[in-house]
């Protein structure tokens, strides 16, 4: 049963003429700020990119719609604004690949079925490969790729040097000669605010209610030992199923409820460059350096870099690592070294032991948690579809179901490494 | 960069070292002692809190000692570093 109570406004070139001519002060709010309630059916903790796209499935695919968002700090103000928004599914496991597809694949449909323009450009990844490691790496990679239908092909140095001209370094006389390159020719780049925003007013549309500057503090559990609900600032919130989707603050939030997770808080960070002529028109991934860039419409490069690597709860770039990554890029585009850089930021994320995802049930009845999500930009729709099926059923959809807690209780992990740079 | 105060080589930046991982807490005394799942735990749950950590640092490109140091996982101030585990 889905009750669409409040009509949504449509955007269309209609709608943005009509506005435009009574100076933009028609357009309605895209999302309701209603009075928080103490009790609903299910309690998202997160307005980021899961918690905001679980919403929006749990509405519109199990018709859930008597939920709260709950929010720290505010709407799309974590990491999912602070990415550098690379989708794309070269991953490396029967479990991963099938997950990575279908997201990227619903990334496609996003502009039409939220009626919000995700603005989305399918841009090519070209890995650059520097060691006889990588490339083997990669060749695995495409051999498990091509089963679940994801592209990945070998390219020679010359035609990499055609496909991305700026690119004069790794000479054969260089430290790390350029060996080969692989193209993943499904990778995409698109607006991570229209994707917190298109979700949350889509959401919203159907019922579910967003509450920002509403940070949980603590788990709260029956005399049943299950959940009961989320303690705030604002008061007591209750719900038999609560989720989490707080991206690196997961553990923080459990270990309030006793609950210990096999997760470890991290800092990824990336900055911009002044905005320039088009230069590179695909996102070239350099794991054996560690750094990968791509432009925006606006002509910033983006250019993320390793992570820093012991645990961290920051949110800004640690000067060692910004270093590192404009010397690993320095190495391969010699000609950027009078590129100026505009802004840097970082953001803090939960990795498990395996580095994979979890969407999972966990030890206490009605909580669940969808976490680890360290390169999980790219998973926000089929995450978010997996999280919302968790939440409605109590079971795992297919593609999210190799990502349960149970995998730590079996020694069965999901090894995963991403392509070491690039989210 | 974090300026680590080495026991043999006094403060070095960070780029003289490598990152060992999470210390973990001490092995059980007895393995076989504990159910599955606190093995499992002790083997996968490292500390993630909002505050000190122990890690281990390698100095490789020092006196190559392996280092274990306390440091603080929201403002990177370091407590105490010391020699081994
Ligand atoms: C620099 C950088 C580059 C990245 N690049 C890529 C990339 O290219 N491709 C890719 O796929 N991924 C990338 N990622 C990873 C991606 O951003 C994250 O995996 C993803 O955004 C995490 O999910 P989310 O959107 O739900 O998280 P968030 O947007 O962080 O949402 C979590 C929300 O929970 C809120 N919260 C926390 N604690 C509480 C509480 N107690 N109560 C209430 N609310 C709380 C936070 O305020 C936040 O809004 C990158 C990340 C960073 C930092
Ligand atoms: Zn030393």
């Amino acid at each position: 049963m889905v009750n669409i109570i409040i009509v949504m406004q449509r955007y269309s070139i209609l709608s943005l003429a009509r506005n435009a001519l009574s100076g933009h002060r028609g357009w309605a709010e895209a999302w309701r700020s209603p009075p928080l309630k103490d009790r609903y059916d299910a309690i998202i903790v997160g307005a980021g990119g899961h918690g905001l796209a679980a919403a929006y499935y749990l509405a519109k695919e199990h018709g859930i719609t008597d939920v709260a968002v709950l929010e720290a700090g505010w709407l799309g103000g974590g990491n999912v604004a602070r990415n550098t928004v690379t989708i794309r599914s070269n991953y490396m496991r029967d479990e991963s690949i099938p997950f990575y597809v279908k997201s990227v694949a619903m990334f496609e449909g996003l502009t039409r079925e939220l009626n919000f323009n995700m603005m989305h450009s399918k841009r090519t990844m070209i890995d650059v490969l520097q060691t006889w490691g990588m490339v083997r790496d990669r060749r695995r990679r495409r051999l498990i790729m091509d089963i679940y239908g994801a592209t990945y092909e070998d390219i020679s140095v010359d035609e990499l040097r055609r496909r991305v001209p700026a690119l004069t370094g790794g000479r054969p006389d260089s430290r790390l000669p350029i060996l080969g390159a692989a193209v993943h020719t499904d990778a995409a780049v698109n607006r991570h605010d229209a994707v917190a925003w298109g979700y949350a007013r889509a959401a919203d549309a159907m019922g579910v209610e967003m509450h920002q500057k509403t940070p949980a503090t603590k788990l709260l559990r029956g005399a049943d030992g299950a959940i009961a609900g989320v303690e705030t600032p604002r008061g007591t919130v209750r719900a038999k199923t609560v989720a989490l989707a707080v991206s690196g603050h997961t553990t923080t939030l459990t270990e309030t409820a006793g609950l210990r997770l096999p997760l470890r808080t991290i800092n990824l960070t990336a900055f911009v460059s002044e905005p320039v002529k088009p230069v590179v028109d695909v996102i070239v991934n350099c794991p054996d350096l560690g750094v990968y860039l791509s432009q925006s419409d606006k002509g910033e490069l983006v250019i993320g870099g390793a992570t820093d690597l012991g645990q961290s709860f920051r949110r800004d770039i640690k000067q060692s690592v910004f270093e590192d990554t404009v010397a690993a890029m320095l190495d391969l585009f010699p000609r950027f070294r009078r590129l100026k850089l505009m802004r840097q930021w970082g953001g803090h994320l939960d990795m498990a032991h395996d580095a994979t995802p979890i969407v999972s049930a966990t030890d206490i009845p009605g909580l669940i948690v969808s976490a680890g999500w360290w390169g999980g930009y790219k998973a926000i729709p089929a995450g978010g579809a997996g999280l919302a099926h968790l939440i409605a059923t109590g079971r795992p959809d297919p593609l999210t179901a190799p990502f349960g807690l149970n995998r730590f209780r079996t020694l069965d992990y999901v090894v995963e490494t991403g392509t070491t740079t690039a989210r | 960069m974090l300026l680590i105060d080495c026991p043999f080589c006094g403060k070095r930046n960070e780029s003289e070292f490598v990152y060992g991982g999470p210390a973990m807490p001490a092995r059980p005394a007895d393995p076989s002692a504990l159910d599955d799942a606190h093995w499992v735990d002790h083997l996968t749950v490292p500390p993630n809190p909002m505050g000190p950590v122990e890690e281990r640092w390698w100095h490789l490109r020092g006196c190559g000692s392996w280092l274990t140091i306390r440091r603080d996982t929201v403002t990177h101030a370091i407590a105490e570093v010391r020699h081994g585990g």
